[in-house]
């Protein structure tokens, strides 16, 4: 009885894997050659130069967590042709390489309980540029594509095309939409407030006329 | 009066064809290889044509922004002439019109001037200025005519 699992695995995000189709058998499951573990990254990085950049590293596994998940983090230079590992974790404690660009600089910031495993990198230079490539591996699930992220830093982060744009002829057609509402409310009240003035002095000089009356009305009474 | 309206319209639909063609054809910087304009840059190698998104720097963007928005200005103009035309009592003037339109020459000049002073950042020093960017030059006295035409005129029966 065969086993039909197709596992999306993508390194182009953390969020889970968009389409699965999996028929589970009425036996137990056999040994672990068809059901694969996912390490997800982010595609690409960008940090400014000098500041502390995260690099998160996610997995999907079709196991529970096991106590003996590790995380695995390497290295390779833009235009190195090997990788050096940087960070290893496993049996519930993380290892920091001690010798090798990061070994001050590097972090364990994940939570293997929660598939996290992230570390953080301050201080990114020039000379970090490169990929990283994230391992993780959760026992008896061993078997999977690593993930990489590639790093790049700038000295400052560059303009998308179309933002400053957007932003003018925005900026332009709602000032000039602004000015037409603008007058026409003010017509509006003018126009509101012209009438208005008018309806009163109608309405004064009809009162005028009525007091005027009553006078006359109360001036014919008969004295006693 | 009326021959005057009518080769002021005509005058003015000149000026917008002139500003949709400017923003669109990839001529503004040519060479003999390549030709660069607001939105790509292209390279003729061996028949082949491969094309960039153009440097996305901050005044490219504006050069983009105020091109785009004098031929909206543009199209809202002649939109209010015929507006006007019908509506306007006698003796009027078509001032909305005439501002509308003398606001797209300012955008345009704004333009040109602003690609003019800053290519040299984002165009090979080898290029040449090609037809979209004299097109635009041109547009801008058409347009800036057109405008103070309608602001003076007048309407009679």
């Amino acid at each position: 009885m065969a086993i039909f699992s197709i596992l999306l695995s993508s390194s182009a995000s953390l969020s889970p894997p968009a389409s699965l189709v999996l028929e589970l058998p009425v036996t137990s499951l056999p040994s672990s050659q068809c059901t694969a573990i996912s390490v997800y990254t982010n595609w690409e990085k960008h940090a400014l130069l000098g500041s502390d950049v995260r690099l998160s590293c996610s997995f999907f596994s079709w196991h529970w967590t096991s106590s003996e998940v590790t995380f695995s983090w390497s290295y390779r230079a833009d235009g190195a042709k090997e990788s050096t590992t940087i960070f290893h974790y496993t049996n519930g404690a993380p290892y920091i390489g001690t010798k090798g660009p990061f070994k001050d600089r590097l972090d364990f910031v994940g939570n293997p309980n929660r598939r996290d495993g992230s570390i953080l990198i301050r201080n990114v230079d020039y000379n970090d540029n490169g990929t990283f490539t994230c391992d993780a591996k959760n026992p008896p699930d061993i078997m999977g594509h690593s993930s990489n992220v590639r790093l790049l830093v700038f000295e400052k982060v560059p303009v998308q095309a179309g933002v400053i744009t957007g932003a003018i002829i925005g900026v332009v057609l709602g000032v000039l939409i602004l000015v037409v509402a603008i007058y026409y409310l003010m017509r509006f009240l003018v126009a509101r407030r012209v009438f208005s003035l008018s309806m009163s002095r109608h309405g004064k000089k009809g009162k005028g006329k009525e007091g005027s009356q009553q006078r006359q009305a109360s001036g014919h009474l008969p004295p006693p | 009066m009326l021959l005057l309206l009518v080769g002021i319209v005509l005058v003015h639909i000149a000026a917008l064809v002139l500003l949709f063609v400017s923003t669109i054809v990839s001529a503004w910087a040519v060479n003999s290889a390549s030709s660069s304009d607001l939105w790509t840059n292209c390279t003729t190698l061996s028949d082949t044509v491969k094309c960039d998104p153009a440097d996305s720097g901050v005044w490219i963007q504006a050069v983009q922004a105020l091109m785009i928005l004098s031929i909206v200005f543009s199209i809202l103009s002649l939109f209010l002439f015929f507006c006007q035309l019908f509506t306007l009592k006698k003796g009027g003037r078509f001032f909305l019109t005439g501002a509308f339109q003398i606001l797209a020459s300012l955008f345009v000049m704004c333009g040109a001037i602003i690609y003019t002073v800053m290519n040299r950042d984002w165009v090979h020093p080898s290029l040449n200025y090609g037809y979209s960017y004299i097109l635009a030059w041109v547009a801008f006295p058409l347009a800036f005519i057109s405008g103070l035409v309608y602001v003076i005129l007048r309407k009679r029966e």
